[in-house]
């Protein structure tokens, strides 16, 4: 600045303001250290480290150095700073005990050919594999069991399917209220309506799992009368309930950042006041609602508790009256029963970590597309 | 839209005005402009009628169902029997984690909040990746959130803090109160940024260059002008974050709940119980969900109250902040 303003050095104001800009940068550590850590437990199944096949080639205590770091690691399922740590004599007890269980494997599953593959492989991660016992290549997610099935695909089809649902019932409603309240409520109507659709975000997740499944699930099967009564359809529209209120305050904020001079010209040239929302204003909002929309479906994607509880079998079908489990779910209910470092462990980091991007990159798009929405509207390029 | 000749604008010179502004009304009367107002109008009604519908059936079977007697027992291990339970404990856990959340949330939010409006520039990059970063934090998926509270702080940094501290046994290398406050912490960290910038704002620019001519330095502008002004937004931030947080179950789930404990928390190593987490045990594992059917409604309730009463004192102060925003233009 051209002022010359202090007439004393101020080593205070100067470390504080260092110390604000440091803080500053926590949001953006925080996003790297949530990526990292996520991913960081993730990694051995990333790069074909762990190893599931229930039949393994034993490695005999003696030949223990003949075999590289990496080797040990993947065989005993442990972590680089565990090999390093643990002394000899453990590492020998371990590796005996590997060998005893080995022998005990029952003569029956030595023959079982799915006992010999690793099932953390990508092939079995994502294609359809026809296991033993059944008659055509099928996507199985059982983590519990003797041979370990780890097809995420099932759990991709729940996810969309669920917040499919959640989407095609909440968009509509969210944004139909977005115009009503933004453009043809009365303003005082308005400052009753606006504050009365957010409060719908208040009610927490399990709140609305809750509801949705001691009551809506029996009143929906007696209106539909289908068969299972905790399914994907119920746990859709739960799932709606939760995004409406996000879908509504974006849409609602795009629609009124219009600029009111084209409302205006619109209604003295005579339009009435749908006609002005409808072919006026929401053309001219879109990509602040299509983005409402986009940011909607990240929300819906993760939600866990709702699906959770509302339903949890892992069925690869994609008829909506069918139960489905979504990535959140599976992540949430089998954290707390799989061994911690081992492949189902793994496994579902991965699945935090797909979900993470999968939220990061509809994140970034709404971002993008609300960012050059605004600034058209401003008149920057 | 229908366009009108010369002859049906212009007034006939004997014509009076009040026959062409009824003519007028009547030809803007539009039957799908009526029928898709009403839609959305519709669609307004039907988002009131479930969020009604849910406050209701929740009010109304768990009103008859709270007591005190509810509220204030710490209950046995069978906690699904509706005569001899109560919810001490979750209250007890749900306020501890939240309180500690808040300690770490607030100081980190508001001063994120001051370096993005009085300090840095607009249309620097790095201010734009900070908003990007703060934008996603608040779209990453709860369950995330807790994958890596486990990851972070229990794995690295409790597992670290055990080795330091030569701790035999793990202490806080487990889930424990204080990694789930933290883990909700940084979960809520965008809430309390924007509600607060949202109210840096909101404070005219001439209060700030007035202080800064009579002398004052920015730190002392800002934390003597600035600071008291935002007080109120500051609060609603806090607020907002808390209710979200007193909500969630999904992040505490592997960073800190227990299904049951004989005693209240005392330490920020325990773990606790939740009344979120109360609620889908209840209402997931009861062996007979008729009989749980009640203490689950006051559970219920008790968490609504305790959510809601928050919001609604949030949306209110943000009224006003608003309405201040709003008049500065």
């Amino acid at each position: 600045m051209g002022i010359h303003r202090g007439h004393k050095a101020r080593p205070g104001e100067w470390l504080a303001e260092k110390f604000i800009f440091l803080v500053s940068l926590s949001a953006i550590l925080m996003v790297l250290l949530i990526f990292l850590f996520v991913a960081r437990e993730a990694l051995p199944v990333f790069f074909g480290q762990t190893n599931t096949a229930l039949v393994q080639k034993p490695i005999p205590p003696d030949e223990m150095d003949k075999h590289t770091a990496a080797e040990l690691e993947a065989y005993l399922e442990i972590t680089p700073d565990q090999l390093a740590k643990l002394p000899k004599s453990t590492l020998r007890t371990m590796m005996d005990i590997k060998v005893e269980a080995q022998n005990d494997i029952p003569e029956d599953f030595r023959n079982d050919p799915d006992a010999h593959i690793n099932t953390t492989e990508w092939k079995y991660l994502v294609a359809p594999h026809r296991w033993n016992d059944y008659e055509k290549p099928e996507y199985i997610w059982q983590p519990v069991g003797q041979i370990k099935k780890f097809n995420i695909i099932p759990l991709v089809v729940g996810t969309l399917k669920v917040t499919l649902i959640g989407l095609l019932f909440a968009v509509p409603l969210a944004v139909g209220a977005a115009i009503y309240v933004s453009q043809l409520a009365r303003p005082r109507v308005r400052e009753f309506l606006k504050p009365a659709i957010e409060l719908l975000s208040g009610i927490p997740s399990v709140v609305v799992g809750f509801f949705a499944l001691l009551v809506m699930a029996t009143t929906l099967q007696s209106i539909f009368h289908y068969q299972t009564r905790l399914n994907a359809f119920v746990a859709g529209l739960a799932l709606g309930f939760a995004v409406i209120p996000v879908i509504f305050s974006i849409a609602e904020d795009a629609l009124t950042s219009v600029p009111r001079a084209y409302t205006q010209a619109a209604l003295a040239l005579g339009a009435s006041r749908w006609q002005t929302a409808w072919q006026i204003v929401l053309p001219a909002a879109l990509p602040g609602v299509f983005a409402a929309a986009v940011l909607g479906f990240g929300r819906a994607i993760g939600e866990t508790m709702i699906v959770l509880m509302v339903c949890s079998a892992s069925v690869m079908s994609w008829s909506v009256f069918d139960s489905a489990r979504s990535i959140t779910t599976t992540i949430a209910a089998e954290m707390a029963e799989a061994v911690s470092g081992g492949p189902h462990y793994r496994i579902l980091f991965m699945l935090g970590a797909l979900l993470f991007a999968a939220t990061f990159v509809s994140n970034m798009i709404g971002d993008f597309v609300i960012h050059r929405f605004k600034n058209k509207l401003e008149g920057k390029r | 839209m229908n366009t009108l000749t010369p002859s049906e604008y212009l007034p006939e010179k004997n014509s009076d005005t009040t026959r062409l502004t009824r003519n007028f009304r009547a030809e803007k009367f539009d039957f799908w402009s009526f029928f898709f107002s009403g839609l959305t109008g519709l669609a307004t009604l039907f988002i009131l009628g479930i969020l009604a519908t849910i406050l209701l059936n929740i009010i109304v079977n768990g009103w008859s169902a709270i007591s005190w007697h509810f509220v204030s027992t710490i209950p046995k291990k069978d906690f699904f029997d509706a005569n001899t339970t109560g919810v001490l404990p979750m209250i007890v856990g749900t306020s501890f984690r939240v309180i500690v959340m808040t300690i770490f949330v607030i100081p980190v939010g508001v001063i994120t909040a001051i370096y993005l409006t009085e300090y840095a520039s607009h249309t620097s990059i790095l201010t734009r990746i900070i908003r990007a970063a703060v934008n996603n934090l608040a779209g990453v998926p709860s369950i995330v959130f807790g994958l890596f509270g486990l990851g972070f702080f229990i794995n690295f940094i409790g597992k670290n803090m055990d080795d330091l501290l030569h701790h035999p046994n793990a202490v806080w290398g487990q889930p424990a109160l204080i990694w789930a406050s933290l883990t909700l912490a940084v979960m809520t960290l965008p809430v309390v940024i924007v509600a607060t910038e949202e109210s840096l704002k909101a404070i005219p620019p001439g209060l700030r260059e007035a202080s800064l001519a009579l002398g004052a330095t920015k730190l002392e502008t800002i934390l003597k002008i600035v600071l008291p002004q935002a007080l109120p937004g500051i609060m609603t931030g806090g607020i907002l974050a808390v209710s979200r947080a007193a909500g969630e179950v999904a992040p505490i789930l592997f960073t800190g709940v227990a299904y049951y404990m004989a005693s209240l928390p005392a330490h920020l190593s325990d773990q606790f119980m939740d009344l979120g987490y109360h609620i889908f045990v209840l209402s997931t594992q009861s062996p007979n969900i008729e009989q749980t059917r009640p203490i689950l409604y006051a559970t219920v309730l008790v968490l609504l109250m305790l959510t809601f009463a928050l919001n609604i004192v949030a949306i209110l102060i943000r009224a006003r902040v608003r309405k201040k925003l709003r008049a500065l233009g």
